[in-house]
């Protein structure tokens, strides 16, 4: 085979690693809270800058700064479930999407007005290794193992806790929940903060790869949307397998093509997919 | 233990209990009997804090339960099977019940209690990997009691076990009514399947229309001859 194939071919395997970060994190506060969170990827976007602002102007070491985003996107979740999603929970879904959408321009324009729309840095250069004949950069290869070991974590939490367990089950019955002893509000926050958490791990994995620039979660947003249909909304698994199918066809059709078309190529087949099985590849729920 | 008196409940403008009163001893089995739609069930719901009353006492323990939230009523020890069992159908046998035992002072005892619903029903023991939802009804039942008994409630509720099994399901399920009492759990139990209920309780209400009609021992009730008529079939 083609050594420049494999090489895509590996490349979109790692890209799949972190856009499945994001897709789980998007599925589970949908899965579990029944909203979606249009602005996820301006979290990252937060995420990014949090690094790239305490790197740069107070001299953090980066993967010290990497801890803080986490914790710092994490609680961005908890104030965004608290102040805009727990007051319009029960209202229409039309209204929760334009509450969150509203949030996109709000953090957007917030990012414009502190750092300006210049493409920043943080000025770290991580080496490309040599694998056979293959060449894969460190930043990427780094990404996808943290992105793993992030995922493997949490997978984990859901199946060994309390609160992880109550996470999977409160969407299969709500009320029953609280016969259980858990308080619904709480699951949401932990969720929220879950949520927020591993968009926070992302921006941690995409700043050593991507310059940060306030619409950067435009690059990212769309297709962690798309991977989380095609896999059918609030199922992990379903986004896990999606987002390596998306990242394949980026790779693979990059690779014929050229890496604009094989965005459209991804589009296309999200739109084929949309009229054959809009429930997504593994969704079961209406 | 728990003592209701002049309750008033309902959904919205629909009022569907009507001043009902109802006392159950420590130790006690009872009943609540009667037709469909006669409140039973919003009676279990009130009891157990998801419907909050209109009006009335309601009291466990000497406490005041409507102004505990209803997440915490689990852990003053009441625990409710709800109607039709409401599993956790994507979660595994062993998953729901450990979501029984969610209460911070049920968490501590969670190997050894769920040993003690397992030794009760050994069947749970050897689906504890199952998904909850691919059971059958009558193992569906057992995880729910099981899920219910790992808070090691002082109080069982239990809204209408039977409903919805085959006949000789529904009375495996009475036998597992029978051996919680046994192990010396009191229970509220609500039924429409009078006669096999009257077996096995000590006392039994008559709730019809949102009103307690008769109460008594099952005894008495099972003499009387106007329920003999409208619910014994007799």
């Amino acid at each position: 085979m083609d050594i420049f194939l494999v090489e895509a071919i590996v490349n979109g395997l790692l890209l799949g690693g972190v856009l499945a970060l994001l897709a789980l994190g998007l599925n589970l506060i949908f899965g579990v809270i029944d909203v979606v969170w249009i602005a996820y990827a301006e979290l990252v976007m937060c995420g990014m800058y949090a690094i790239y602002w305490l790197h740069t102007y107070y001299g953090v070491p980066l993967p010290a700064a990497a801890v803080i985003a986490v914790l710092f996107v994490a609680l961005l979740g908890v104030l965004v479930h608290k102040l805009i999603i727990a007051p319009i929970l029960g209202s229409a879904p039309i209204n929760q999407l334009l509450a969150t959408g509203g949030l996109l321009f709000f953090l957007q324009s917030f990012a414009t007005l502190l750092f300006g729309a210049d493409f920043r840095n943080v000025g770290l250069r991580l080496p490309i290794i040599e694998v056979g004949e293959i060449f894969v950069s460190f930043a990427r290869l780094l990404a996808f193992g943290v992105a793993l070991v992030g995922m493997v974590g949490l997978w984990l939490f859901l199946k060994r806790t309390y609160i992880g367990i109550a996470i999977r089950a409160i969407a299969q019955d709500r009320e029953v929940m609280i016969l259980m002893g858990v308080d619904p509000q709480r699951v949401y926050l932990v969720t929220s903060a879950i949520g927020g958490g591993l968009a926070g791990l992302a921006a941690a994995l995409l700043v050593l790869q991507y310059d940060v620039h306030p619409s950067i979660g435009l690059s990212f947003g769309p297709i962690t949307f798309m991977i989380c249909v095609l896999g059918g909304l609030g199922s992990m698994i379903g986004g896990f397998v999606a987002a390596f199918i998306m990242s394949q066809i980026i790779a693979i059709g990059g690779f014929y093509t050229s890496i604009e078309l094989s965005y459209v190529l991804a589009f296309l087949l999200f739109i084929v997919m949309i009229f054959v099985r809009p429930q997504g590849i593994f969704g079961g729920r209406s | 233990m728990l003592e209701i008196a002049g309750l008033e409940a309902g959904y919205g403008g629909f009022r569907a209990l009507h001043g009902v009163a109802l006392t159950v001893r420590a130790g006690e089995a009872v009943a609540v009997v009667g037709p469909n739609g006669a409140g039973k069930t919003t009676l279990m719901r009130v009891i157990s804090g998801l419907l909050a009353p209109v009006a009335g006492r309601l009291a466990f323990e000497g406490a005041d339960l409507a102004a505990v939230p209803p997440h915490r009523i689990v852990e003053r020890g009441i625990a409710h099977v709800p109607e039709n069992r409401r599993l956790f159908p994507r979660l595994s046998v062993e998953e729901n019940l450990r979501m029984g035992a969610f209460a911070p002072a049920s968490r501590p005892h969670f190997t050894e209690r769920l040993e003690w619903v397992y030794s009760l029903f050994p069947r749970m023991r050897e689906r504890r990997a199952q998904l909850a939802g691919t059971m059958s009804g009558g193992e569906q039942q057992m995880c729910a009691i099981g899920r219910a008994l790992m808070s090691k409630p002082k109080l069982l509720l239990m809204d209408e076990p039977s409903a919805g099994l085959a006949p000789v399901i529904v009375d495996q399920v009475f036998d597992l009514v029978r051996r919680i009492r046994q192990e010396g759990f009191t229970v509220l139990i609500v039924e429409q399947n009078v006669r096999q209920v009257l077996e096995l309780v000590d006392r039994a209400y008559v709730l019809e229309v949102g009103t307690i009609r008769r109460s008594g021992s099952a005894a008495a009730l099972q003499a009387d001859p106007a329920i003999r008529e409208a619910y014994l079939g007799i």
